[in-house]
């Protein structure tokens, strides 16, 4: 039985990356390095406003004063920001009306992904404003989204047509002064998407975006910012494959969302970036800052993430429940495998009355990997009525991986209720057993109960996400019997 | 991972003194000379007094404790009090044996340390150093280490004396033995305690602990505990915690366990200031067990940290993880735990769990429950919640006639029963049971038929 069980293990952890494949397109890069020359270099080549540069400049003289954060349960190499190209874009003719336009090979790259814009546009109703390198190529549904008002377009272009909105809300949620990578973010980052929901409407599709990083040596530093007018609803998606590489790739994102007065967000992840090799060579370290305001009265916003790729993940998607009687939610499933570290978690802020939190966590650890859930619940002096409640769980598939968890709960007010539990176990020997028994072979009986574990998780996702969400736990996971 | 460390400079002030007190350190505790403090003394310098930038100390404030003014006696003051009064703190209906320590100094009228018809030893820490040294340097400093904490090394490079037990192979303790920790003087004071438990392989004992201060001024004590439990050794450690609101009590115990032995402490802080309490228990033999229980009732601007540490290091151990509080009026309490279960720990089964009550909207709670695995066939959870009385269950006691003062501490004093009712010794129990009801009264302000006058 052991060794059955090694031997299937030993099959899935050596599996190859999907998803590895360098696009061979001619990219627009600059110079390696980190100087105000660099930066002034990216704003310009972005023709940008005067405004947004001083925003740069700000963070980067902040940065500059900033140590890099040690306090996670990660080991992170020490990271040479003077040895990353920091400004890479496709090269592409100015506007583009059809996809004819678009360079066939990048094309081809999203057609791998089986993401293929058209099938997308005709099959299943989605908006894609696919990002690749940091520059946005294409952009559908924007004419269908524009009759109701809704701006869903490239950072960059919102910073040409729409600077008051930008000016208004860029860095009201994520400080440039809050971390490292944030502030690395706002000196630095290239493009991302922005999104703008009008009040009162309720945005009929999901708005999807696809990141993916391509250039030999280009970190990528999105940045997204998303705004939800009183009365609104939306629902994002953001899903990630990245090809393989042998160098250590840098991923400092930023995400913000802002809803005001009833409106909800859901923003959900697939995040399936290269994780390293099965002996912890290369692989993405992804350091991101997500954080959503829930700033009017009676506002939602929802955090849903399944986290398979990536060799370090560093990541918080958090909610500060600013409006009274709002609601934040978090979900998410963490995987690691082989080498991969993650330390991942929330935040949830609560400053209004009648705030709501929710917190559900899945940690599923194999391989050699270390999984840490790190999750803040901080009830304010004034906000009465509070009520949160977290659930932690992790799986430990093999005895080489560590599962852990660090949970803060901070409370000054005597009418919150604040719950917060976890277990750490395994995958019974009695339930594989059982399936066994009725001819389920073990890998599937694993995927089976993985499965199972994940799915409160799971059943977050829109539809589309849920499938490949599922898929990729059953890559990641089948056949690892601890 | 590194860590930050943040110091607060009262290191001066005791560099001098160190310096100062070279003779009399080097002759306290025989065995353990003044080159000896002096690597102490190094990590402390190095560590300094932890700030609340170091992640352990997050929600613990130690800044202002030390901030303050204290006198520090290098020799045993034998202060004269009444020594009628001391037998006073008797628990009622249970017979004990009743030891003190007076300002971190072993006191007892006739002699420095006892050997009982059975090989028990008690006493002086620093008299057993010097009549039994083998037994000693065995165990002391074996299980705090100087060189992790600043408040450890400090200790460790001032301790003079403090309490000590020891129980031969295949010995129990008939009586239950109660140690009162006394904090006297007419000035400020700090104090460097330093206990030394030894159980070796199938003893037991039963030990109440009672800390007390006798005076009203600010008394800083930073005590430190080390426990060695052998091979299938029982040991019960009750703490009492009832001191005046303007002392400070820093209290670490660090609890070594073999196999199959069974540890299990409960610590009730009722009054005093700032109450910080650490145990940290390393399950080293298999089949070993540890419970470590907490109650804490704190109102006005009393300040509690619990902090633990378990550390499960060989397979088949368990262990159990109960602390309870309720706070009250500008009460601030904190909870960090951690359960660490080491590679190979297999079938380890640990839980953990922390339950508060705010009373007010002034009072504040932090707490930090956390797991660290490294085993995979284990069973661990934990288990943390911050609330307030349950409205049905009051109103279901008002329906019927209670009124809203006496639903109340019904509820809370059902609230704290679990950890009461942990304590294995029945007479003690009982005497827990009627201060805790009394302290959740507000009618607590020193022992029961306690004519101490302790403040």
């Amino acid at each position: 039985m052991e060794k059955d069980q090694d031997i299937i293990l030993n099959e899935v952890t050596q599996s190859e990356y999907k998803y590895g494949f360098v696009t061979d397109i001619e990219s627009d890069s600059i110079p390696k390095g980190l100087n105000e020359e660099v930066i002034r270099l990216i704003s310009e080549k972005k023709n940008e406003p005067e405004w947004m540069l001083e925003f740069r400049l700000k963070a980067f003289a902040h940065w500059k004063t900033m140590k890099n954060p040690n306090w996670a349960m990660l080991k992170i190499p020490e990271i040479d920001y003077q040895d990353i190209v920091y400004y890479s874009a496709p090269k592409q003719k100015k506007q583009l009306n059809s996809l004819d336009e678009v360079d066939p090979e990048l094309l081809d790259t999203f057609n791998k992904l089986g993401i293929p814009l058209e099938e997308q546009k005709l099959l299943t109703g989605v908006a894609v404003d696919a990002v690749m390198d940091s520059v946005s190529v294409k952009t559908t549904f924007k004419k269908n989204l524009a009759d109701l008002g809704i701006i869903f377009c490239s950072f960059s272009e919102a910073v040409q047509e729409y600077p008051d909105l930008v000016k208004k809300y860029m860095g009201t949620v994520v400080p440039y002064r809050d971390n490292y990578f944030a502030a690395l973010n706002s000196a630095v980052f290239s493009d991302g998407s922005f999104v703008y929901i009008p009040k009162g409407v309720r945005c009929p599709m999901e708005l999807s975006t696809y990141f993916r990083i391509n250039a030999a040596n280009t970190g990528q530093f999105e940045r997204t910012l998303i705004v939800a007018d009183d009365d609104s609803y939306v629902s994002y998606l953001e899903g990630c494959t990245a090809p393989m590489r042998d160098e250590n790739q840098l991923h400092a994102a930023i995400v913000e969302i802002i809803a005001l007065e009833n409106a909800e967000v859901k923003y959900s992840t697939v995040q399936n970036w290269y994780p390293g090799d099965k002996d912890g060579k290369g692989g993405i370290y992804n350091f991101v800052t997500k954080r959503g305001l829930c700033k009017g009265r009676n506002s939602k916003i929802s955090w849903t993430q399944v986290e398979t790729g990536s060799a370090i993940t560093w990541k918080y998607p958090s909610c500060i429940l600013k409006g009274d009687d709002s609601i934040a939610e978090f979900y998410s499933v963490a995987v690691t495998n082989n080498h991969q570290q993650a330390d991942t978690g929330t935040k949830m802020i609560h400053l209004g009355k009648n705030t709501k939190s929710t917190i559900v966590s899945k940690g599923i650890s194999a391989g050699k990997s270390n999984n840490s859930y790190r999750g803040l619940v901080r009830v304010a002096k004034n906000a009465s009525n509070a009520r949160n409640f977290s659930q932690c769980d992790s799986l430990l598939l093999g005895d080489q991986c560590g599962a852990h968890t660090f949970p803060y709960l901070e409370v000054d007010n005597s009418s919150a209720i604040v719950e917060h539990e976890a277990t750490t176990s395994k995958i019974g020997e009695d339930q594989i057993f059982y399936c066994n028994q009725r001819g389920i072979s073990t890998e599937d009986a694993i995927g089976l109960i993985v499965n199972g574990y994940a799915k409160e998780v799971i059943n977050q996702l829109p539809m589309e996400f849920a499938v490949e969400a599922q898929k990729l736990l059953q890559i990641s996971l089948e056949g690892s019997v601890g | 991972m590194d860590m930050m460390v943040e110091i607060i400079d009262t290191r001066e002030d005791l560099k001098k003194e160190f310096i100062q007190q070279r003779t009399i350190l080097d002759q306290a505790i025989p065995g353990f000379g003044y080159q000896k403090r002096e690597q102490a003394f190094a990590h402390f310098l190095k560590l300094g007094i932890p700030s609340t930038r170091v992640e352990e100390f997050k929600y613990t404030p130690l800044e202002p404790l030390f901030n303050k003014e204290y006198h520090r006696s290098y020799t045993f003051d034998p202060i004269s009090f009444d020594k009628d009064l001391l037998f006073n703190c008797d628990v009622p209906n249970l017979e004990t044996q009743v030891e003190f320590v007076v300002n971190s100094w072993y006191y007892h009228p006739e002699h420095r340390l006892q050997v009982l018809s059975n090989g028990i030893i008690l006493g002086s820490l620093a008299e057993a150093a010097k009549q039994y040294p083998e037994l000693f340097q065995k165990h002391y400093t074996k299980y705090a280490n100087p060189a992790s904490d600043g408040l450890i090394a400090l200790n460790t490079a001032f301790a003079q004396d403090g309490f000590f037990l020891y129980l031969p192979k295949n010995t129990v303790m008939d009586q239950a033995l109660q140690l009162i920790n006394m904090m006297m003087s007419d000035r400020n004071l700090m104090t460097q305690q330093r206990n030394l438990i030894i159980l070796e392989d199938n003893s037991e004992a039963n030990l109440l602990v009672c800390e007390h201060t006798m005076s009203n001024h600010d008394f800083l004590s930073n005590s430190v505990t080390e426990v060695y439990a052998g091979k299938n050794a029982r040991l019960h450690l009750t703490k009492m915690q009832n001191e005046n609101n303007d002392s400070s009590q820093l209290a670490a115990v660090f609890i070594h366990q073999e196999a199959d032995s069974q540890v299990s402490t409960n610590t009730i802080s009722l009054h005093g200031g700032f109450i910080y309490n650490r145990f940290d228990v390393a399950l080293q033999g298999r089949g070993a067990h540890n419970d470590t229980f907490g109650l804490y009732l704190t109102d006005r601007n009393q300040h509690i940290s619990n902090r633990t540490l378990i550390d499960h290091a060989v397979p088949d151990a368990t262990s159990n993880q109960t602390f309870k509080g309720v706070l009250d009026d500008d009460a601030h309490g904190s909870f960090t735990g951690k359960i660490l279960v080491r590679k190979d720990a297999q079938r380890t089964a640990a839980y953990q769990s922390n339950n508060n009550i705010l009373l007010t909207d002034r009072a504040k709670m932090n707490t930090k429950p956390m797991l660290e695995i490294f085993a995979d066939d284990v069973k661990c959870s934990h288990g943390a919640t911050i609330g307030q009385l349950d409205s049905d269950a009051l109103f279901y006691l008002r329906s019927r006639g209670i009124s809203q003062k006496e639903a109340r501490l019904l509820l809370m004093y059902a609230f704290t029963y679990e950890v009461i009712a942990a304590i294995p010794v029945e007479g003690l129990r009982l005497r827990v049971e009627e201060l805790v009801s009394k302290r959740l009264r507000g009618e607590l302000s020193r022992c029961n038929d306690c004519t101490n006058g302790c403040r």
